[in-house]
């Protein structure tokens, strides 16, 4: 039986700046399974996110082939990557990327929006879901601004889960977030990852990789060391090790 | 999608950002209502000015001393005031295709009478005047053949002279002084109305062409003759007739110029709607103008917000928008947007145009093709700028769109 969800076959990215190019990407192959929780590491300016958009489909890599969940990406028409994007896939990004003076509640259904397939009846009833999924529940009818950093982060995680996706992607969830945020939203993606959902994130800090399973990490374009973490950090756990001076909201 | 959420998508994501919204629409509707009404307000000018003329009479050809040869006034001294009352004579004896004939004598002067006195301009004319100028009385009779052959003092006043000296009685019958020469009235004129420059048709006394001549003006003179073809179409043929009768009448060698100008009604419709016409022109333009600004204005808001929806763009499609989604959704709010703006600006320009015609002294009249075209190339703007911008952004890959700054 066939468990590869994510798999790269000599995959480059070269960015063209006026005549010089740039290559971000020289040969990566990586292959990941499902229900892999897979922290990304690197010095800045390694590949991390380049890799990421490629393989959240939100970029296309300048040669090789991206197999995502046993199909080559290669030849799709951008009507099916679209379709990737929403079903496959659930991207978070460091910048949360929600959309201004909407409410939480509208931009978690934005994917559902899109779904071709799916009943698009209960709409509102699955964002519900995803935001009480990911403890928002009282604050449904926010707008981003008046939403925490944290907060925000978490309604990009409801709506990167709400078509209930087999994939996660994080390029750096907790890069805008105090530790404390960035161990609850860890602690989300445990739970996801308990649930089944594969998760790939990208991450800067060595404490915080330890919540994933295992480790990939890279320099100047390439993949230079994959381990398989033993001590795994528990989220929980560490949540509770810090000491309590406000009340999760 | 369906579209019923492709709607509601849309007029959210006007309402979200309010002051681009309503600026658009409002270039729009400032754009619409300025070129409607501007060239209402022309073309309501020279429906005015062709209504005047058609009030001048039917049929109606003026003959007037004097050429009008281009390069201006031509002939030298004496060309001008060489019109006779035998000129007009000869014309009644000969003319054929005519169906009356009067000399206009012209004279200004004091008239005394009922409650005071008032300086107005009186004209001789003939017994055929009235029906020359598609004019009627009001009460009394106007003076006949036989007053005029025997230079009997009587006239006709017109409605205002009736107003400021007769304000409370029946002027018929009355005796009135003009220049100090004693007149009876026998009859008073229908009101006309103003002219075509603002002046009263009806500030004005008749009396028979020679008592005027003999009594008031005061020589043997007179300022122009007014012909009444038979009709329309032989207006053009009379008119060669009264050249040929005019020119025998003032002993014209073949070589030798007119010395006088026919005009018939269309000639003189001709130079009174050039006048508004320019005017029409002129509005029109500066509408023009108005659109302009009004779409460049729609220009720079859509280009401004190029960004912030380029990366609301990249968000759609990282969630797994199409292209076509974005197009569609971006097309239907620039034409919710559009159409709005368009509709109000018609709306008031039909308000300003009640106003105008209802509490001014202007005519508006909103002709529906330029309305049309008004709506057309607003709403052309709005659309275009509103959708282009889209489109160029949902070709993008997600990520340049979500990096665009
Ligand atoms: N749009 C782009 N155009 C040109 N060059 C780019 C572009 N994006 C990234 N690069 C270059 O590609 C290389 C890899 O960039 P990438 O963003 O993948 O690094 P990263 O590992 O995510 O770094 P960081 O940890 O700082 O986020 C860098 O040298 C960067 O300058
Ligand atoms: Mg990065």
């Amino acid at each position: 039986m066939n468990n590869v969800l994510i798999k790269t076959v000599n995959i480059t990215k070269t960015y063209k700046v006026g005549e010089i190019d740039v290559p971000a990407l020289k040969p990566v192959n990586l292959s990941i399974e499902k229900g892999e929780f897979v922290a990304i590491m690197g010095a800045s300016g390694s590949g991390k996110s380049t890799l990421m958009n490629v393989l959240g489909c939100l970029d296309m890599p300048t040669s090789g082939e991206y197999i995502l969940d046993g199909t080559g990406t290669g030849k799709m028409s951008k009507n099916e990557y679209a379709a990737i994007r929403n079903k496959k896939i659930g991207f978070v990004f460091q910048g949360f990327n929600l959309l201004p003076r909407t409410t939480a509640i509208e931009n978690v259904e934005l994917p559902l929006m899109y779904d071709r397939l799916g009943k698009a009846n209960n709409v509102r009833k699955q964002a519900e879901a995803a935001l009480i999924k990911v403890g928002l529940e009282g604050r449904m009818t926010h707008i981003p601004s008046q939403l925490s950093g944290g907060q925000q982060q978490r309604v990009a995680i409801a709506r990167a889960l709400v078509n209930q996706p087999p994939l996660i992607l994080a390029d750096e969830p907790t890069g805008n977030l105090d530790s404390r945020t960035s161990v609850e939203v860890f602690l989300l993606f445990q739970k996801l990852n308990e649930e089944g959902i594969t998760i790939v994130m990208v991450t800067h800090e060595r404490e915080f990789a330890a919540f994933a399973k295992r480790i990939v990490e890279m320099r100047d374009g390439r993949v230079i060391k994959d381990t398989v973490i033993k001590n795994r950090l528990n989220a929980e756990e560490e949540l509770k090790k810090i000491s309590y001076e406000t009340s999760i909201s | 999608m369906k579209i019923k959420t492709i709607f509601r998508v849309a007029a959210k994501s006007i309402m979200k950002s309010r002051m681009r919204s309503l600026l658009t629409a409002l270039g729009i509707i400032i754009g619409v209502s300025a070129v409607v009404v501007m060239v209402a307000v022309g073309d309501g000018a020279q429906l005015k000015v062709e209504n005047q003329i058609a009030s001048l009479g039917s049929n109606l050809i003026i003959i007037t001393p004097g050429t009008s040869s281009a390069g201006g006034i031509r002939g030298g001294a004496g060309s001008f005031n060489k019109f006779t009352l035998e000129d007009a004579e000869k014309i009644k004896a000969e003319a054929t295709l005519i169906k009356g004939v009067s000399p206009l004598v012209r004279s200004g002067g004091q008239v005394i009478g009922g409650s005071g006195n008032w300086f107005t301009q009186i004209q001789g004319v003939t017994e055929d005047y009235l029906d020359i100028r598609s004019w009627g009385l009001e009460s009394g009779d106007f003076f006949t053949e036989k007053d005029i052959k025997t230079r009997a003092k009587v006239c006709v006043l017109g409605s205002e002279v009736v107003k400021n000296l007769f304000p409370n009685e029946d002027p018929v019958g009355k005796q009135i002084r003009i220049k100090n020469v004693p007149f009876k009235v026998i009859g008073v004129l229908k009101s006309k109305g103003q002219t075509s420059v603002g002046t009263s048709n009806d500030d004005i006394v008749l009396a028979p062409s020679k008592t005027v001549l003999d009594r008031l003006s005061g020589g043997r003179f007179i300022s122009s003759i007014q012909v009444s073809a038979v009709s329309t179409e032989k207006s053009a043929a009379a008119q060669a007739e009264l050249k040929a009768i005019m020119r025998e009448a003032h002993n014209l060698s073949r070589g030798e110029e007119d010395d006088f100008t026919i005009k018939d009604q269309t000639d003189l419709a001709e130079t009174a709607t050039e006048t508004s016409r320019v005017l029409t022109y002129l509005l029109a333009s500066v509408a023009g103008v108005s659109l302009i600004v009004g779409g460049i204005g729609i220009m720079n808001i859509m280009l401004v917000s190029v960004t912030e929806r380029t990366r609301e763009i990249g968000i759609r499609l990282s969630v797994g928008a199409r292209a076509s989604d974005i197009l569609i959704q971006f097309l239907t709010e620039a034409i919710v947007l559009s159409f709005s703006g368009g509709i109000i600006g018609i709306l008031l320009s039909f308000i300003v145009a009640f106003i105008l015609n209802n509490y001014t002294d202007q005519t508006a009249y909103i002709r529906p093709e330029i309305v049309m075209l008004a709506f057309g190339f607003a709403g052309g703007i709005g659309v275009f700028f509103g959708f282009y911008p889209a489109r160029k952004a949902a070709r993008l890959n997600p990520i340049d769109a979500l990096r665009y700054e």
